[in-house]
């Protein structure tokens, strides 16, 4: 099962490679990975996703909790979250078919970022549904790169987890 | 007052109140070594090769139970560390390194003697810190000392460049660390304190299995009453040796692997185990499955992350060893338990250490007999890594914390003699022992040096028989007795070896000299290798088989003794 934790780190040189590195030697497979600054410039949020059973994301948390630049972690697995991916698609798009891709990104409410003369670059940003379908949709027009930022997370509700615990 | 950061880095080191420092010098630790001869608290000992630094931190550290602290330069200095740092990784013994680094304009250039430390010893260190501004020197060298021996301890690596051990800051060192993403947890969960309580009161059959956070949380004595209280018997890890007397009758001494035969008969038996401060290595449970099958399982150790990690555990209790007994301890009821007090006794008469008396030579009488001459002396014992070892392990009788120092996780050849060096420097009125082979003290005998520039009159027990003969008994069983790169035909005569450094060398080939020769040797002042003449052709009994049970072991038999 996926799991999805949200793990505030100290913003310094350095703790990505920690992170990274722990589960790669522990044999962990991270699925996804983003970090950035939090509202403090000193502490940073990484939202990880990680493949695995109970026993596994256990031994995980409690590895990553070793870490001493590690402040907090949350699973926020089970709880009320909003989640979001970003994506950019670069699609071929011939000016016959451009029509149709259009209608696409109408449907998902995605945005055309870039104009080629054979080409479009698409931004979706969504949860993992529908930026797998969005690309699905455009596979038949042949998807020449994709990019996609990992997903990012947030806890429903007025008590953000967030700084000191 | 404006400092140089070679400078608070010496004060700081003052500050924490460090009196030894192992080390090898080189350009990049220029301005350290520069402010250390300054310094009027801190003795510098000049070891032979890097390597040793640590492992006599680790030997000072494990003996005093203070912080052990080496240093040395940066690239081949550094990496050669590596091991050491590993090695007390493994143990989880509270070192400071000291790397010196490039100018932070010269890093990541691939400048002369540049390797990235911080990186290398990322995964075999509890932490490590790269300093880049000199006004966080002296913080950073409080928090490694405070990461160092906290919580589980373990080696912590400070990498200085040259460029920031030379600026100039004001003297600053802060009063109070305070690391907002580390607090360690060492009181123990209380509702899980009484679950505990109730599983040990409730037993009918219980085993209490002592680790080396026994010893880091000074806990022996609290021990002694959960074990009396109990009646229940104890058996130890190998990094546990002498935490609770071997000489007691409720002692079962080492399990696992090379463990007595008792102890692994009774752990697997058992209904309720008690883990204090283990992490239940492989060596230690043999095939997980069939480790205690029986039993349930408590488990306190202050590393959250080492519950439930090799063995499924009913009861975790996280927090200090010492700290959870003290509030254990009242929870316990005292009792008897004769049943199964008989049905150990039964197993320790039935299946006794055993080793045979064919041979000119017996290393596990050599051993018996240094217990029986040094047990009620104040002794440090160190070993290498090997047969030798697991004989010291099983044969010594270990009755006093701290007494015992090996490598345990790592299993480094190489550890016992610096680390005897260490162990001498930090205990210059104890008798200081380095147990070891021939393949073992070779890695390392270049510290002969060391120990005759400081005039430590450390005893090396070496049993030489010109051979690997652990290695040679993997491979007698698991290689169909085809042996392969074990032998060594260019051995030096280690008596005139001892004889060239000054020392003094004693030679033991027969039984009945062991005793003289031992005694002559332990009670001379001078450093002096004892060597033993030995066969290859020993095994170390028992023995279990990979992926078989405790229970499944290969027993010594008569007759059998010697090169079967």
């Amino acid at each position: 099962m996926k799991h999805t934790l949200s793990v505030l780190v100290e913003n310094k040189p350095g703790v990505l490679t920690r992170v990274a590195g722990l589960f790669a030697r522990r044999g962990y497979n991270i699925d996804s990975l983003a970090v950035g600054r939090t509202e403090n410039p000193e502490i940073s949020r990484m939202t990880i996703v990680v493949e695995g059973d109970d026993r596994v994301i256990e031994q995980v948390t409690k590895q990553l909790h070793k870490l001493i630049e590690v402040i907090k972690i949350n699973d926020i697995t089970e709880d009320e979250h909003v989640h979001r991916e970003l994506i950019l698609i670069k699609v071929n798009a011939d000016p016959a078919h451009r029509m149709e891709i259009m209608q696409i990104v109408n449907v998902f409410r995605a945005r055309v970022v870039d104009f080629g003369r054979n080409s479009l670059i698409i931004e979706v940003t969504g949860d993992e549904g529908k930026i797998n379908a969005i690309e699905n949709s455009l596979h038949p027009f042949g998807i020449r790169e994709v990019v996609r930022t990992g997903k990012v997370a947030m806890v429903r509700g007025p008590k953000h987890k967030n700084g000191k615990s | 007052m404006a400092v140089t950061g070679a400078e608070i880095l010496i004060k700081t080191l003052e500050y924490e109140g460090v009196d030894t420092v192992f080390g090898y010098p080189g350009g990049a630790v220029l301005p350290i070594y520069d402010a250390l001869k300054e310094s009027s608290k801190i003795k510098h000992i000049l070891v032979r090769q890097e390597q040793a630094a640590v492992h006599a931190a680790s030997g000072y550290a494990r003996t005093t139970g203070k912080v052990g602290v080496c240093m040395a330069t940066s690239g081949p200095g550094a990496t050669n560390l590596v091991t050491g740092i590993a090695t007390a990784y493994m143990d989880s013994i509270p070192v400071v390194i000291i790397t010196g680094q490039v100018s932070t304009e010269m890093v990541g250039t691939d400048a002369f003697q540049e390797v990235d430390i911080t990186g290398i010893t990322m995964p075999i260190s509890k932490h490590n810190y790269l300093v880049k501004n000199v006004k966080d020197l002296s913080r950073i060298i409080r928090e490694a000392f405070h990461i160092a021996k906290t919580g589980r301890p373990g080696p912590v690596l400070v990498d200085v460049p040259k460029n920031v051990s030379a600026q100039l800051t004001k003297y600053n060192i802060p009063e109070d660390v305070d690391l907002r993403g580390y607090k360690p947890t060492y009181k123990g969960h209380p509702t899980q304190i009484k679950n505990a309580a109730e599983l040990i009161n409730e037993a009918k059959k219980p085993v209490i299995f002592a680790g080396g956070g026994v010893i880091n949380s000074e806990a022996a004595a609290e021990l002694k009453i959960l074990v009396e209280k109990t009646s229940a018997p104890i058996t130890t890890t190998l990094n546990a040796l002498g935490v609770f007397p071997e000489t007691h009758p409720q002692s079962l001494g080492m399990l696992g692997l090379h463990g007595t035969p008792y102890a692994n008969y009774v752990v697997t038996e058992c209904d309720l185990l008690v883990g204090l401060g283990v992490r239940f290595d492989d060596r230690v449970t043999g095939a997980v499955e069939k480790f205690a099958p029986n039993a349930k399982k408590i488990h306190i150790d202050i590393d959250p992350a080492e519950i439930g990690k090799n063995v499924e555990v009913d009861l975790p209790l996280v927090g200090d060893v010492k700290t959870i007994l003290e509030e254990l301890l009242p929870l316990v009821e005292e009792r008897e338990n004769r049943e199964w007090n008989a049905r150990v006794e039964k197993i320790k008469k039935e299946y006794p250490l055993k080793y045979g008396e064919t041979l000119a030579l017996r290393p596990q009488y050599v051993i018996e007999k240094l217990g029986e001459l040094t047990r009620d002396k104040d002794v440090v014992i160190t070993t290498d890594v090997g047969q030798h070892q697991m004989w010291t392990a099983q044969y010594y009788k270990f009755t006093k914390p701290r007494t015992m120092l090996t490598s345990g996780g790592l299993g480094t050849m190489g550890y016992g003699f610096p680390a005897a060096i260490g162990a001498q420097l930090g205990n210059r009125d104890k008798l200081v022992v380095a147990v070891t082979g021939d393949g073992s003290f070779q890695m390392h005998m270049a510290e002969m040096g060391t120990a005759v520039e400081n005039n430590l009159p450390v005893k090396v027990l070496l049993f030489n028989n010109n051979c690997l003969a652990l290695v040679r008994q993997l491979q007698h069983f698991y290689c169909n007795k085809s042996y392969s790169a074990v032998d060594f035909s260019g051995n030096p005569d280690f008596i005139r070896f001892a004889e060239c450094y000054g020392a003094k060398g004693i030679r033991i080939t027969k039984t009945e000299e062991t005793v003289p020769k031992l005694e002559e040797a332990l009670n001379n002042d001078s450093l002096t290798i004892i060597e033993c003449v030995v066969s290859n052709e020993e095994m170390v009994y028992p023995m279990v088989p990979n992926n078989k049970g405790l229970n499944e072991m290969i027993h010594f038999e008569e007759g059998e003794d010697d090169g079967r």
